[in-house]
């Protein structure tokens, strides 16, 4: 009996996203990266195009961090106190772009300055040849100070700036325009609230082929199925012909999952939650799959075995079906 | 696909004669439409609308229940692709799979292991369904031994995997009158199988490499009478496993398609090293999987899967929610402290099992924050100082802490001013912003 495959007709596209530039294009990169162009939902080949797989990046610092699990601060042992040798080793450890997330202060505990987080990025750009992302501490007057530096002292590159929010976009988005760079707009779990973010941004006058879009998610048990339908109902929407949710969505699992207590923490924790290490990686990649299912294009992750695994799987699904 | 009111309206009598105790068909036709009532209450419907409105009361994918011992395992009757479209309901049986080449004794510890297994994941108690036994070693003696030692072992519902229908025969007499699912039917042997699933009134699986050859093999299934069935498409890739869910869910649910309108299951064991079967688990349970097999089952493995599950099957309507209150950790006495947080159980377990472990006593004040995390709660106005007041008073919280000190979350240190405000004779503090951190923080700060 032939079962007639039913398929969705969606008339939208995801925005295709270049980051990086090589020389040619006035950057330093040796490669660069593209996302998005997709017009249908996650892997399903047989009714649309997926013209570019799903990348990773590994999250790597300007220093040796504080707060992570001391798992992840062994696994990298003194790679991490210097940025430019843990770029390069991630690199090696088969990330397709580096996020270098600043840190609020330096080792001795005084505020990170803008000269340091520009020589920072220097090093890592002359350490790798991949496009690279560059985040802020998080905090808004910081972000904005260090960023703007940063981006001065880059033109041309292309690097993703994060992150633009409701509350603090301006700056960073006009300094991204100024200096030819991208940025992710992050919005908390919501798509009216992405789609008015979106809306400010393209109203500044970046293009918004310079822009993606961080629905945040949460971890595996601790939020992760809101991140989820939120994505899919992004996605949905993109399909559809909303044009300001049609920008490829960038998640950071690697920050969500090694948060969690199950990551963190190997002691005093209940036996039926198992080995640590492997219940960490577990945590990460799972994390990362759900959210490679509901839509992700970028993941940033920060343990190699985990984008071991999250690979394997990208490699299987951009596969498309023979015969269903 | 289900009738709204106006449609079954048109195939009742349209005579208002209230014999259903209704004012009007009408009436009656939006009670029918809601599932609120029978359609027997009806003595005038005519014979043809009665063929056509059961019809349209089926569900689209078949509820399959998988019963032992009072242990249930439910997979189908799901009714929208999407989660945010309404809520999936069934969650998928994870059933860790023994093969009948392993020693009776080794069979006992390993199913002892993964029944025993339990896990606590906001105040729910997380456990694996059952095991499936499969039959590789060619041998139905090997096969029945194999399944009585699972059995010996646990008491929770049973997947016999099998080729060959003389070697499942074994297996399903041990398990008499239990009803495993037999998996199952494939071109080759469906005759067979099919006589064993009417014997024994157990469901069948189905195999077929594409979709046109699982509807060909459910219709001559169906045709020897069997109804309860499970499809078993013979992908393994996750590309492929994952087209053929989405395709058989999108025929079941928007195309009302009977032949494949049954739950379907995903051996997620096959996939090779415990890293990749992990992966393919995890999409078996975020896209359409009814029951999942599995080989691997060292907690580290299962507790992020069943995490997994439990998350993508929360109602997103509803967040899992605990009740408003004080609650009493390691017998507080009134000179210890009151940490508050919010009623989200995320959040609420979080805090009180790190209070539990740290072994100082405290009380946990829960706000009602309409069951949201501290940060959304505070974003959205529903955990503010005047709230948290309302609270202490709602509670008579000061009549039992006489202390008066509070310990607010450190996402919302900026709460504090404003406390201090409404609880004057309180003594304010701001505690640690993870609740990992919260044991540190007693032994330090509070003593
Ligand atoms: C899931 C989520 C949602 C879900 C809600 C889930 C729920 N039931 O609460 C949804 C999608 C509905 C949502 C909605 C909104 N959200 Co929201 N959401 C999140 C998200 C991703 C995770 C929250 C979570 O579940 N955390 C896990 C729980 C366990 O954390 P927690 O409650 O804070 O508890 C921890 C600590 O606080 C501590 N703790 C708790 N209690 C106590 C007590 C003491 C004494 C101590 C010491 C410690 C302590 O222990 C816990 C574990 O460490 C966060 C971002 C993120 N990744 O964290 C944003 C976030 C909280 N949301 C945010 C916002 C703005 C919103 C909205 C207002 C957006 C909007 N306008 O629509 C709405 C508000 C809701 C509404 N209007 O109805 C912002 C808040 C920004 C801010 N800093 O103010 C966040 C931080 C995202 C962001 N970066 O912008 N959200
Ligand atoms: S009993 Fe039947 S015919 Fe009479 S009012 Fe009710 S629905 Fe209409």
């Amino acid at each position: 009996m032939p079962v007639e495959i039913p398929k969705d007709k969606w008339n939208g596209q995801v925005r295709v996203v270049t980051l990086g530039a090589t020389a040619d294009q006035g950057g330093t990169r040796t490669s660069t990266v593209t996302v998005g162009g997709e017009t249908t939902m996650p892997f399903m080949h047989f009714e649309g195009e997926i013209p570019h797989r799903p990348v990773i990046a590994l999250e790597i610092k300007d220093r040796r961090p504080d707060d992570w699990s001391s798992l992840l601060l062994d696994l990298w042992s003194d790679k991490a106190d210097d940025p430019a040798v843990w770029a390069k080793a991630a690199e090696e450890a088969g990330a397709d772009l580096i996020q270098l997330s600043l840190s609020l202060t330096n080792a001795d505990g005084n505020p990170t300055t803008p000269e340091a987080a520009v020589d920072a990025v220097k090093k890592v750009l002359a350490a790798t040849g991949l496009p690279l992302l560059v985040f802020g501490p998080g905090q808004a007057d910081v972000d904005n100070e260090l960023l703007v530096a940063v981006a001065e002292a880059t033109k041309g590159e292309r690097l993703v700036l994060g992150i633009c929010e409701d509350k603090n976009y301006r700056t960073i988005v006009a300094t991204a325009m100024a200096n030819d760079h991208l940025v992710i707009a992050r919005c908390p779990m919501d798509v009216n609230l992405s789609k008015q973010l979106n809306i400010l941004i393209s109203d500044m006058g970046l293009p918004l082929d310079r822009v993606l879009m961080d629905p945040t998610t949460g971890a595996l048990g601790y939020g992760i199925e809101y991140g989820f339908s939120v994505m899919e109902r992004l996605r949905m929407a993109a399909l559809q012909g909303d044009a300001m949710t049609q920008l490829p969505m960038i998640v950071t699992p690697g920050f969500e999952a090694w948060k969690t207590k199950e990551s963190k923490v190997g002691v005093d924790v209940p036996e039926s939650w198992g080995d640590w290490e492997q219940r960490a990686i577990n945590w990460e990649t799972i994390t990362a799959v759900a959210l490679l299912e509901s839509g992700a294009d970028i993941l940033v992750l920060r343990h190699p075995e985990s984008l071991k695994r999250v690979r394997a799987a990208i490699e299987d699904l951009m596969t498309a079906p023979e015969t269903v | 696909m289900a009738l709204s009111g106006i449609q079954i309206y048109k195939m009742l009598p349209q005579t208002n004669c209230k014999d259903c105790g209704y004012p009007t068909c009408l009436a009656f036709a939006m009670k029918l439409a809601a599932k609120q009532v029978e359609l027997d209450l009806c003595p005038h419907v005519s014979e043809e609308s009665k063929a056509q409105l059961a019809e349209s009361a089926t569900p689209p994918q078949r509820l399959i229940t998988l019963k032992a011992n009072g242990n249930e395992v439910k997979a189908g009757n799901e009714v929208v692709l999407f989660r945010h479209e309404k809520t999936y309901y069934n969650m998928p049986g994870l059933f860790v799979r023994i093969k009948d080449d392993l020693l009776a004794d080794a069979i006992k510890e390993k199913v002892a292991a993964a029944d025993t297994y339990s896990t606590n994941y906001v105040g729910i108690d997380l456990v694996l369904d059952g095991f499936a036994v499969e039959a590789v070693s060619g041998s139905s003696a090997s096969f029945s031994a194999a399944v009585a030692a699972v059995r010996a072992a646990s008491k929770k519902p049973v997947i016999l995997i099998a080729q060959d229908a003389g070697v499942m025969a074994e297996g399903l007499k041990v398990l008499d009158g239990e009803a495993p699912l037999i998996f199952g039917a494939g071109a080759e042997n469906w005759e067979a199988m099919a006589d064993l699933a009417t014997q024994y009134k157990a469901p069948l699986t189905v195999t077929g490499n594409t979709l046109d050859e699982l509807a060909d093999l459910v219709e001559k299934v169906k045709g020897k009478g069997i109804e309860d069935i499970v499809l078993a498409p013979a992908t393994r890739s996750l590309h492929g496993e994952l087209t053929t869910r989405v395709l058989i869910w999108r025929l079941a649910i928007k195309k009302n398609f009977r032949s494949l309108g049954y739950p379907v299951i995903s051996v997620a064991g096959d996939a090779g090293d415990p890293a990749k079967e992990m992966v393919s688990a995890a999409q078996a349970i975020s896209k359409y999987a009814g029951f999942v097999v599995i080989d691997s089952f060292a907690p580290d493995f299962v507790y992020p899967l069943i995490v997994l599950r439990q998350n993508i099957y929360t109602d997103p309507q509803k967040p899992i929610q605990v009740q408003p209150g004080l609650y009493e950790i390691n017998n507080p006495k009134p000179t210890d402290p009151v940490l508050v947080t919010t009623n989200f159980s995320i959040t609420y377990f979080s805090v009180a099992n790190e209070i539990e472990g740290s072994g100082l006593p405290a009380w946990l004040l829960v706000a009602d924050a309409e069951g949201m995390s501290v940060l959304t709660a505070w974003a959205a106005g529903k955990f503010d100082a005047e709230r948290i007041a309302k609270s202490v008073k709602a509670f008579d919280v000061a009549s039992k802490a006489t202390n008066r000190t509070i310990v607010l979350p450190g996402h919302v240190a900026v709460l504090s001013g404003e406390l201090e405000e409404e609880l004057p004779d309180w003594n304010v503090r701001v505690g640690p912003r993870e609740a990992v951190d919260i044991p540190a923080f007693m032994k330090q700060a509070m003593t």
